[in-house]
């Protein structure tokens, strides 16, 4: 397949989790979209390592994926200990610095 | 046969890309979550790099999910109940979907990137001075990371030890203990 | 596509069916051998009463099928056919569907990396009976088992009550923590068979062709029991069974499903200890090699390619022997012991046994220039 469409179809996904980020309240599936825009950078790497042939942009995907496993372990943890003091995940709860 | 594959594995990945912040249930979201990381596995497969898809599926969404799921299931939190509908975000979010979206596809558009894939015999020659040549077996990829990336390899461990250490210390209870803490300083002093 | 495509497709699909058919027979004879053998450590015989009708009294044959207990598998079979299918009123219907079906998908999908015998044509070149040969062979089969965890969580969170939940949620979390040391058990194998300038990558072919004049298991015994246990456990199965224990949790996460679909359940178990048992056999025991040091008396044709397979067959058969005796000697582990046993345990030694292995062949491997 061309080349453009690989690129289409990494920015199209790319928009999705943005668009997620931003409309939904609920800090589970905020991250969840926060994985979907890393999942489809990955995609570009794959797709611009295939056409340059070049390896380098596949092994950037490997250290992609271990930072987000990474930061998807630190933020669940975030989202737990919140959950304890308020017992909810939704975004609007938690204001105590507001004024 | 690649066409028709490239169609379904893009189809499927982006519809349930699009399920993701759609569905009201988050456990639903991980689901099509899940969905989503195997068709871009399947994606990666089929610009050869073989080795990443099976890596994709490994850890994206045989262990980051299940932690996800884990943690949905346990805090049990209920679906999205009607709240009053945030009118002027969703137009924000709407206007800046398609914004990016079209920008994306002129820029895919351009001439240089309309190219289609360069057969994978002439990676040799065709291949930038200093980088590694696209090569599909697992054998370059090792020789890949452990040659010339050696040092982000072992940086890669020590974020791995600092995320470990992190995440067990969040998840101590330290206002509870605090509190006991106390109660024993309490107990002990009377 | 053109015609060859489709062809080339259809013939493909069919070997795939053939091997899971076969894989599923498996699975439904080590039900049986289950409780012949259980029978037998107990000290009665297992299941030896149920015939046909006219099969069942043909002079001898009849009566040794009858004694054997195969006609009890397929009662068995029929009867959880046709049992009626009762779902209870507060479930999570689509999950509830699903969860059976992600159960069996891992080892139907991994079965398709492991070479099961050789074939040797008529100009004499060999080639392994395998249904697709990659390059990165076990990390298929890593991968697939990572996604057998979510057959167990969605089967306890789609019961929607608490003894299955929780009775999911051990489960999912063993099965994530034996992982690792798995993976951790069979780096040791590759990182011998991988000498300096051979191809083997992560290949399973590779594997069986280096172990055509030394099994693995008397190489590296102690990674092969490591292996052995992390198998126990990640197959649910006694002494790690917490999950189903009837004492404990009434039925684990399959409390509340009824007939075909816990029929599913209970045949995807087998067959994940089949496709454990025959992953062992490959990277320990030599796959279809004959002996150690005679490893390809196989005549050539087909009859080669059967002979290999059926020796292979025989090798698994010995090692699912192996789990149903485990299974029936010793008591489980409580879950924290579980646990403890997994992460304090096993991991630490699975890492130590990885950097004894690498030293040991630092010293005895020639260094390449």
């Amino acid at each position: 397949m061309l080349m453009s469409h690989y690129l289409v179809v990494a920015g199209i996904l790319f928009s999705i989790g943005m668009f997620g980020v931003l409309l939904r309240r609920n800090t589970l599936v905020m991250l969840m979209c926060l994985e979907l825009m890393l999942n489809a950078v990955n995609l570009l790497f794959v797709a611009f390592s295939r056409y340059n042939l070049n390896l380098d942009g596949n092994l950037f995907v490997f250290f992609a994926i271990t930072v987000a496993a990474a930061e998807v372990a630190v933020g669940l943890a975030i989202v737990v200990a919140l959950f304890k003091r308020k017992d909810t995940v939704q975004v609007d709860a938690f204001t105590e610095m507001k004024n | 046969m690649q066409d028709f594959l490239f169609y379904f594995l893009s189809a499927l990945t982006l519809i349930s890309g699009l399920m993701v912040p759609v569905s009201k249930n988050p456990v639903n979201g991980a689901m099509y979550m899940i969905l989503c990381l195997i068709g871009t596995a399947g994606l990666f497969a089929l610009l050869g790099s073989y080795f990443m898809a099976a890596l994709q599926v490994l850890v994206y969404a045989g262990a980051i999910m299940v932690l996800f799921i884990f943690i949905i299931m346990l805090i049990n939190a209920p679906a999205e109940t009607k709240r009053k509908r945030d009118i002027p975000s969703l137009i924000a979010a709407a206007i800046a979907f398609l914004m990016l979206t079209v920008g994306f596809v002129m820029m895919a558009m351009s001439p240089e990137l309309n190219q289609p894939m360069p057969a994978l015999e002439d990676a040799e020659t065709l291949a930038a001075e200093g980088a590694i040549p696209f090569d599909g077996s697992a054998k370059s990829y090792g020789f890949g990371l452990y040659g010339k990336y050696m040092l982000p390899i072992q940086v890669m461990g020590f974020l791995l030890l600092a995320a470990m250490v992190g995440v067990i210390h969040l998840s101590k209870d330290l206002h509870a203990r605090s509190q006991a803490m106390l109660k024993v300083k309490e107990n002990a002093s009377e | 596509m053109t015609q060859s495509d489709w062809i080339d497709l259809l013939v493909k699909a069919g070997l795939g069916l053939t091997v899971i058919f076969s894989l599923m027979t498996m699975a439904g004879m080590s039900v049986l051998a289950e409780r012949k053998v259980c029978g037998f450590i107990q000290g009665r015989l297992g299941p030896n009463r149920t015939t046909l009708p006219l099969i069942g009294s043909i002079p001898i044959i009849g009566r040794a099928i009858t004694r054997l207990g195969l006609f009890q598998l397929l009662a068995d079979g029929i009867k959880f056919l046709f049992k009626e299918e009762t779902v209870p009123g507060h479930v999570k219907k689509f999950y509830y569907n699903l969860a059976p079906i992600v159960v069996i998908l891992p080892s139907l999908i991994a079965v398709a990396v492991l070479p099961f015998g050789t074939y040797t044509n008529a100009e004499g070149v060999t080639a392994p009976l395998i249904l697709a040969n990659v390059d990165i062979g076990i990390l298929v089969i890593l991968a697939s088992s990572s996604l057998g965890v979510y057959g167990t969580v969605l089967a306890g969170w789609a019961a929607n009550s608490k003894y299955p939940f929780l009775g999911g949620i051990r489960a999912s979390a063993q099965m994530i923590s034996y992982e690792l040391a798995l993976g951790l058990a069979i780096v040791p194998v590759f990182l011998w068979a991988n000498a300096p300038g051979s191809d083997v990558a992560l290949g399973l072919t590779g594997i069986v062709s280096f172990q055509e004049s030394h099994w693995f298991v008397y190489l590296m015994p102690f990674t092969a029991l490591l292996f052995l246990i992390t198998l126990f456990a990640e197959t649910n199965r006694a002494p790690f069974d917490m999950a189903e224990s009837e004492t404990d949790l009434v039925g684990g996460f399959h409390t509340e499903y009824g007939a075909f679909k816990f029929g599913m359940f209970f045949i995807g178990e087998y067959a994940h200890i089949v496709f454990g048992s025959a992953l062992f056999v490959v990277l320990f025991l030599g796959g279809f090699n004959f002996l150690p040091m005679l490893a390809d008396p196989w005549p050539a044709g087909i009859l080669g390619a059967v002979l290999s397979t059926l020796w292979f067959i025989i090798k698994t058969a010995a090692l699912i022997f192996l789990f149903i005796w485990v299974r029936w000697t010793l008591p489980r582990f409580r879950f924290d012991q579980v646990m403890h046993l997994g992460w304090k345990i096993l991991l630490p030694l699975a890492i130590v046994n990885l950097v004894v292995v690498m030293i040991f062949l630092a010293i005895i491997t020639p260094t390449a220039s």
